[in-house]
């Protein structure tokens, strides 16, 4: 988040006063976390309507049940783990395999090999202009796997301890850190092809 | 010896300054003198702070107007 963004914003405050009956405070947390639980949300489905459900929901269930928020998390650590629930149940909906889960078992060590070792130019990132930028980071983070995808969002993008990430996702913390490094190792591919200094393609042929 | 097996297994605990002073000094002795491994720690260290903090687009107006009257439609129903 920016630091405007983080402006005037206080979360605990906000929370106590929603759960006190004020409606307008808990329309404030909606709108702070909106953007960010749609983006996890069209993460985890791959499907803008479900999306908008998962979204829906996710805030409908949040207000339903504010008495059962324990101040021990936090509030978006919380909402989170509700989004994420909603969204495997459309999954497992969609799919006729009810087996999805975030838990799936994925190879061991396999695919932390790296092909592509190039070192980057210069702040490589300033080649392209902020809507390439932002699309090479979205089309990067899509082809990662989902579990892959949404450890990576909770604990590189949204910035979560690794605990936090855990208990949102409902994983154990070797679980969380075993694939945040392989999604970290596959981001680092990707960005790669794009960020590699002009000329050591070079190397690729000897 | 660490090999580069070792190092990659490390490499998100050492990039997120997770290990203590001794595994530190191993990993860093392993990458002054392999240069692959080098290259994927500041590769890897630049990917997550290119991400960090990326601002989620702002939700689509008619995604956010729907969602506004669910909600105070279901406040409304509390209410009552
Ligand atoms: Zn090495």
């Amino acid at each position: 988040m920016t630091a405007s963004s983080q402006a005037g914003f206080d979360e605990t405050t906000l929370v106590t006063q929603a759960r006190g009956g004020d409606n307008r405070a808990f329309a404030e947390l909606v709108k702070h976390y909106e953007a960010k639980i749609f983006r996890l949300a069209q993460h985890i489905t791959q499907n803008r309507e479900d999306a908008e459900d998962v979204l829906q929901e996710t805030f409908l269930k949040a207000y339903e049940h504010l008495d059962q928020f324990q101040g021990n998390s936090k509030f978006y650590t919380w909402i989170v783990r509700i989004a994420v629930n909603q969204a495997l149940m459309k999954l497992r909906r969609r799919r006729t395999d009810k087996s999805v889960s975030l838990d799936e078992t994925i190879d061991t060590g396999e695919d932390t090999v790296t092909r592509e070792v190039a070192a980057w130019g210069e702040d490589p990132e300033q080649q392209f202009t902020r809507e390439e930028l932002g699309q090479i980071l979205d089309a990067s983070i899509q082809s990662l796997a989902p579990t892959y995808r949404s450890v990576f969002l909770l604990r590189d993008v949204d910035d979560l301890s690794t605990e936090e990430t855990a208990e949102a996702l409902g994983l154990s913390v070797p679980a969380v850190k075993s694939r945040l490094l392989r999604a970290r190792l596959q981001l680092r591919e990707k960005l790669t092809r794009y960020f590699k200094r002009k000329g050591d393609d070079t190397f690729a042929y000897l | 010896m660490l090999t580069c097996k070792d190092f990659l297994a490390e490499l998100s605990d050492y990039l997120d300054e997770r290990i203590d002073a001794e595994l530190r000094a191993k990993l860093e002795r392993h990458i002054t003198e392999c240069p692959n491994c080098w290259v994927i720690a500041d590769t890897t260290r630049k990917t997550i702070q290119i991400y960090k903090g990326m601002d989620p687009y702002p939700i689509p107006s008619e995604v956010e107007t729907r969602l506004m009257l669910a909600l105070e439609k279901r406040m409304a129903a509390k209410q009552k």
